[in-house]
């Protein structure tokens, strides 16, 4: 993963602490909770005001599923990616092709999750223009195997199904199994005017950790560390990796092949 | 080490004037900024192809051929020709003319193309792009080099016993540069035959290019070509000089901040801080062009985009002047001591090379013009056994 400069928008912190920018835990040091590589959760928020509450329910996902990982000893490296300080770059990459040094530590931060939680509002019946901006600039095969959880905040409950119409088949595009439950969180939720019957905000929260956690097992040391490293986790290869490449006589084969 | 300029042949206004250039004047600009680049001293003049407005250069051998007519030095190259969308046994025709007219001072880089439609009028399709650079490829190189050819392939109609005339000069085709600005794919390729890689890294930041670079470097190697510091390697750059760095940025900030390849994103400050660009003195470029050797390693080509963002023709021959008056003497000498032992200058034909080439080079590269000469035998082992 690409060191992060401290300008960037992505904030880091440990088990327990989401969104804290405390030094991580290097990989393989991760004591009491055992020898494994800590698992690295990154959440990605588009939330646009600051506070946000779309900034609030990635926190509350990612403290949910790190509490869940360390019932199984299994410690977590939180990274927060925040899109509203990357807008503007963002809008420069779709003009000019390349990213700025600090979008490409955010894109190099979310492609070498372990999971990823996903969080955006909804903006006129779907995920927000920031939100799909910056997973345009993915590359479609970094995702492939990532889990995701997805959730979204919306002002009325009326919205919630925009996490299943808009949401899931853009991770589904880009090979992402996503978790069968998401959450959605209404203006309402955050204080006790939520649907009496159908599970407070905290619940569906812990559910959806616990549940993240479980998919999340056996995973660890994040994507894309030395040769080899996503091709072993994921089945991605390092395009540019002279000891993997593609030989020039599969190229020169493969072009008769179909 | 060669030094010339590329250029992508756009008809672009002026924002200062509001002012579009002809195609006709454009084109004869263009042949205008060829013969300054021998005037000044550059190796290099490549120009682009195209297929579609607001671009000029679709026909690159009649231009290339009336600019061998006109100068007597000058490499002519191409940035890049298509692979893809045209049809190799005529690239083999018209650039082996070109070779016999020119004496030799051709080369040329290949392309895929990045305009979608190109594709459909010429009756291809863009998925395919990596199949057809592969495939024409491999036909147009058994074609400047093997006298009778049978072929059949998957994009092309067969040949049976076709010979495509004429004949390489002296029997030593054109050297073959592979741009890319991405593909694994087309560093693998250049690797394999042993031809050079054009990295056009005027866009992306350096980062990008360092792995595309050294993966060519690592391939090579693997098919026996040489050692990775062996390779040969081209890079791209743009430039705007003035003698005082902030008339520089002055004159350039307008044509900067309304091209379309620049304009409406980034600053021209954070744009020349993430990419080659360089708006300044002339020290400033030769500053940046030297840290492209610390990224890449020692390279053989750089060429520089000048007539960029709709400048003037009077601006962009000023600029020629201060490449070859200021910038590419420091540059050659700079180079060429800091250039190991073993590792090659520019590719330069041997019928070229008798002529005049290497002696205007002369102050860089007369050391080792020898070694860059290229042979007959051009199909390396490795490659002959695969």
């Amino acid at each position: 993963m690409a060191e992060q400069t401290p300008e960037t928008p992505v904030a880091r912190g440990t088990a327990g602490g989401p969104g804290r920018t405390e030094a991580a835990v290097a990989p393989g040091t991760a004591g009491a909770a055992g020898a494994a590589a800590p698992v690295r959760v990154v959440a990605v928020s588009a939330g646009l005001g600051e506070p946000s509450s779309t900034r609030l329910l990635a926190d509350r996902l990612a403290e949910a599923t790190t509490r869940e990982l360390a019932a199984e000893d299994r410690k977590a490296e939180v990274t927060v990616v925040e899109l509203r300080g990357l807008a503007v770059d963002i809008a420069h990459h779709l003009v000019t092709g390349f990213p700025s040094p600090a979008l490409r530590a955010a894109l190099d931060t979310v492609t070498g999750a372990d999971g990823l939680i996903a969080v955006t509002p909804v903006f006129a019946a779907s995920y927000s223009g920031l939100f799909k901006s910056f997973f345009d600039l993915v590359d479609p095969d970094a995702l492939t195997g990532t889990p995701v959880l997805l959730a979204a905040t919306g002002g009325t409950p009326r919205h919630s199904l925009a996490v299943e119409h808009a949401m899931r088949p853009l991770f589904s595009y880009l090979r992402a199994p996503t978790l069968p439950t998401a959450v959605f969180a209404a203006t309402d939720d955050w204080g006790g005017g939520a649907d009496a019957y159908a599970g407070g905000l905290p619940a569906r929260i812990a559910r959806a950790g616990e549940e993240f956690a479980r998919l999340l097992r056996g995973r660890g040391g994040g994507r894309g560390d030395g040769p080899g490293a996503n091709e072993a986790s994921t089945g991605v290869r390092d395009e540019y990796d002279p000891d993997t490449v593609v030989p020039f006589e599969q190229l020169l084969a493969r072009r008769t092949a179909d | 080490m060669q030094f010339g300029i590329f250029t992508v042949g756009d008809v672009t206004a002026d924002p200062t004037t509001g002012r579009t250039p002809t195609e006709h004047e454009r084109i004869t600009s263009m042949v205008a900024i060829a013969r300054k680049a021998e005037e000044v001293g550059l190796d290099v003049f490549a120009t682009g192809e195209h297929h579609n407005p607001p671009f000029v250069p679709s026909s690159p051998t009649t231009m290339l051929g009336y600019i061998a007519a006109t100068t007597e030095r000058l490499i002519l190259s191409t940035s890049t020709t298509l692979i893809t969308t045209n049809d190799p046994v005529k690239i083999a025709e018209d650039f082996a003319m070109l070779q016999h007219l020119a004496g030799g001072r051709v080369d040329l880089m290949m392309g895929r193309g990045n305009t979608g439609p190109v594709y459909p009028w010429f009756g291809q399709d863009i998925r395919q792009g990596i199949p057809l650079a592969v495939e024409n490829y491999a036909l147009l190189h058994r074609l400047w080099r093997e006298d009778v050819v049978d072929w059949e392939g998957k994009f092309r109609t067969p040949l049976q016993g076709f010979t495509s005339t004429p004949r390489p000069l002296d029997g030593v085709p054109p050297f073959v540069w592979h741009g890319s600005i991405r593909s694994p794919e087309i560093a693998e390729q250049a690797a394999y035959y042993g031809d050079g890689f054009f990295a056009n890294n005027i866009f992306w930041p350096k980062e990008h290019f360092q792995k595309l670079i050294r993966l060519y470097r690592a391939r090579y190697a693997h098919y026996g070509h040489g050692t990775p510091e062996q390779a040969i390697v081209g890079l791209g750059g743009q430039v705007f000089m003035r003698r005082n760095s902030q008339d520089a940025v002055r004159e350039f900030r307008p044509y900067f901040d309304n091209a379309p390849v620049y304009g409406h994103g980034p600053s021209l400050e954070e744009f020349t801080e993430q990419t080659p660009l360089t708006v300044g003195s002339p020290q400033e470029v030769i500053d940046k062009t030297l840290t492209f050797r610390e990224s890449f390693g020692d390279y053989q080509r750089q060429l520089f985009l000048v007539d960029h963002a709709g400048l003037p023709l009077k601006t962009v021959l000023e600029q020629l002047d201060l490449l070859g008056e200021e910038v590419v003497p420091v540059l050659r000498k700079e180079f060429a001591a800091l250039r190991p032992a073993g590792v090659p200058d520019g590719p330069v034909h041997p019928a070229a090379a008798a002529g005049t080439v290497g002696k205007a080079d002369a102050a860089g590269a007369a050391d080792s013009a020898g070694a860059a000469v290229l042979s007959g035998e051009s199909v390396p082992s490795a490659a002959k056994e695969a």
